[in-house]
């Protein structure tokens, strides 16, 4: 009955993922392998000083003695780094010097994805570094940023022109030694995006990284900065998209967040990687390390995303809240369909007295997929009145697909309250019912349910993010239920 | 005729619940379907509307003469069919007035009308909310939830009114509602009643019809419509029970 239904339009779920182009444009691409000469050839690309390669080559050495890791719940095929190309740009003179430089092709791209780069054509109050494969092709108001202090560029960029906040701050939240996909992220990082918001300042608009991967038999490695310095604010967007195809793809970035005192950090994601196809095949490996410090008094980083796409997703960001009354937050709802895979949470670390931290995670599984939250709640010794709230919610949809939460609890501090609830749940069939006979097809009820679900997080997205991935959630279950 | 269903069976999980249904509604009329626990009242209104594990294994349900039997739930409510459900489902996070106006674009899209915008959408929905005595909280709120019984069924008749279909089935709309929610719900039935629109009103008890009257009574019990009559068979019923169409059919219940 339904659940033969269920495979048959689970089977017939066609090409409902509309970022699967690819940009026909002539590339510049190092040749295939990770060695020593591949990493001199990136940081020569780059124009890089002495001490970044230094650092690349020191990393790339020890991620050699480095093994996957494997704790997560998530079924990893064996990928050959070998075979990948660590560089990929379009062909360009110069470094464009405004947007009329850039070559029409990738504003075009920009354009189909819904993200115009021409500053008259954009909303209102949303910056953009657009990065394509491993390089930033264009930055939109950076002068009227810069006119309130605020620095807006890409990392590369930054590393030439402020060379010595990237020295102080590069690596010092995830060290090249965290884990096998940050090291390697250290070692062949390509760009992704440095923020500074000085003292005092409120960013004066919402700040964005439109990550696309475009070449074949590529990787991409962006590395995210972000410095809100004492009683700064700033909120950062990032989307991200892949063309569909038969190969895997690896994804393995690295964002380092750093909040001093009373200053706060708003950090979303809409994850829209490449799934894969119906049969699991294709898509992106999504290996993720993302960290935050609270490093003042008083200071928050809040973290939200919404995670659709990518064939597997191990991702977990972090929060280590140094500062006395530090407030870290993880709002995030993860969905996975056909034969995705997603292990992914946070850590909250908690050093600083009275510090808290709230964790409310959605997951929905649908299809053959299976998705797990992995959270840690780590209340140090001095963590005095420390407190954590955490939430896990998992729906199912049809009866082959699988969900998990693996809560990690160390109390160390006796004044310190830790609290979890969890709830699983299947999408009623009554729901449904209810819906269709009030005029809903079957997936708009299905989108309607499920929005309602994540409705807690959703509602901390900004408003020119909420209405997307309202859609994008209706859009990745398509025909998840018979 | 607005509904005629013809020899209707239907099984559920492989059980015959409904053995050949004989029933005409014109267009204009109140029919009320009443009977003992068991009988298949709720079935039928499943049936007609066209939930999921509900096997139509013989006959077939005429909808404005167009057979809606292997129709989708969705196509029949934009065709103009509404059923108050007897239990009104929860759905967690969706606040109340969004699934209205989102039920009521559905319908009307599919109807080949504009959607509705969204200041006439509030004021509609103010107006109706405000006759069936429903709050502002009670839009604000997710679909029925924390909802007391007497206010999901208020809540039916709001959506009912507001879509205002061409055919409602009411699946014991009275149950769970003291008198004065009777007597407000009922008025919203009353207010769509007119020539162009028909109802089938599925009750247990004959309170419900001395606010809704209806044209026509059916006795439903062991899958089959057992007697037909004017609203005095309610009353009849009301007096005598149900034993003598169990004692009839000579079948256990």
């Amino acid at each position: 009955m339904a659940d033969q239904k269920t495979v048959q339009q689970v089977k017939d779920l066609g090409s409902t993922y509309d970022a699967g182009f690819v940009t026909d444009i002539e590339t510049e691409l190092a040749p295939k392998g990770l060695n020593e000469d591949i990493i001199r050839f990136i940081s020569e690309k780059k124009k890089e000083p002495e001490w970044l390669l230094e650092q690349r080559l020191k990393a790339f050495k020890y991620w050699k003695t480095m093994a996957d890791p494997k704790w997560a719940q998530l079924d990893i095929p064996d990928f050959d780094y070998q075979d990948i190309h660590y560089y990929a740009a379009p062909k360009m003179q110069d470094a464009p010097k405004s947007l009329d430089e850039v070559d029409p092709k990738l504003l075009e791209t920009y354009e189909k994805l819904g993200i115009p780069l021409k500053e008259q054509e954009i909303l209102a109050g949303v910056a953009v570094d657009a990065v394509f494969d491993s390089v930033s092709v264009a930055t939109t108001f950076r002068e009227n940023l810069k006119e309130a202090g605020v620095i807006f560029c890409s990392i590369s960029e930054a590393v030439h022109d402020y060379p010595e906040l990237i020295k102080k701050y590069l690596g010092s939240v995830v060290p090249m030694t965290d884990n096998k996909h940050a090291c390697l992220n250290a070692a062949v990082f390509t760009d992704g995006t440095f923020v500074y918001i000085p003292e005092g300042v409120r960013c004066p608009m919402e700040l964005s990284t439109y990550f696309r991967i475009n070449e074949a038999k590529t990787g991409q490695f962006e590395r995210t900065l972000i410095v809100a310095e004492k009683g700064s604010y700033v909120s950062y967007l990032e989307g991200c998209t892949a063309p569909m195809r038969d190969e895997n793809q690896l994804h393995a970035a690295v964002v380092e967040l750093i909040a001093m005192e009373d200053a706060e950090i708003k950090y979303s994601t809409v994850q829209n990687w490449y799934p894969g196809d119906e049969n699991g095949v294709g898509g992106i490996y999504n290996f993720v390390t993302k960290r935050g410090i609270c490093k003042g008094a008083r200071s928050k980083i809040s973290w939200t995303q919404v995670e659709t796409g990518s064939a597997i997703t191990w991702k977990y960001p972090s929060c280590v809240l140094q500062g006395d009354d530090s407030v870290g937050e993880f709002y995030s709802v993860a969905i996975t369909n056909n034969y995705q895979q997603a292990d992914t949470g946070t850590k909250m670390i908690h050093l600083g007295k009275n510090t808290s931290s709230r964790i409310i995670a959605k997951g929905i599984s649908a299809g053959k997929s299976n998705s797990t939250y992995r959270g840690l709640v780590r209340m140090s010794p001095k963590a005095e009145n420390a407190r954590n709230y955490t939430q896990c919610d998992s729906l199912l949809i049809g009866d082959e697909c699988g969900a998990h939460t693996v809560p990690y609890i160390e109390n160390k501090n006796f004044s310190a309250q830790v609290e979890h609830e969890a709830t699983t749940s299947r999408i009623g069939e009554d729901q449904l019912f209810y819906c269709r006979q009030r005029g809903l097809s079957e997936e708009e009820a299905v989108a309607l349910i499920v929005n309602g679900f994540c409705r807690e997080v959703m509602q901390h997205l900004p408003m020119e993010f909420a209405v997307e991935a309202q859609k994008l959630v209706g859009i990745s279950l398509e025909g998840s239920v018979g | 005729m607005m509904i005629k269903i013809e020899d209707l069976h239907a099984t559920i999980d492989g059980k015959e619940v409904l053995k050949g249904i004989n029933l005409e509604i014109p267009a204009g009329e109140i029919h009320a379907i009443m009977g003992p626990n068991g009988s298949g009242k709720s079935t039928l209104s499943y049936v007609i509307s066209g939930k999921d594990g509900y096997e139509i294994t013989k006959g077939r349900i005429l909808f404005d003469g167009q057979d809606i039997s292997e129709m989708e739930p969705e196509e029949r409510a934009a065709a103009g069919l509404f059923l108050a459900f007897q239990y009104p489902v929860e759905i967690p996070g969706v606040a109340n007035t969004t699934f209205l106006k989102t039920a009521l674009n559905a319908v009307r899209v599919a109807r080949g009308e504009e959607e509705l915008d969204a200041i006439s959408f509030l004021k509609l929905q103010k107006q109706k909310a405000a006759e069936l005595g429903v709050n502002m909280d009670m839009l604000k709120r997710g679909v029925n939830v924390g909802f007391s019984g007497g206010e999901k069924k208020r809540n039916e008749v709001l959506q009912l009114t507001m879509l205002a279909p061409k055919f409602a089935v009411l699946d014991e709309t009275d149950s769970g509602l003291d008198i004065d929610a009777l007597k407000i719900v009922s008025q919203g039935v009353n207010s769509l009643r007119d020539a162009e629109r028909s109802f089938l009103v599925i009750t247990h008890y004959q309170r419900l019809l001395d606010y809704i009257k209806p044209d026509v009574v059916h006795v439903l019990a062991h899958g089959k419509i057992q007697k037909t009559g004017g609203p005095e068979l309610a009353l009849e019923l009301e007096e005598q029970g149900y034993a003598v169409f169990e004692e009839k059919n000579g079948e256990a219940a």
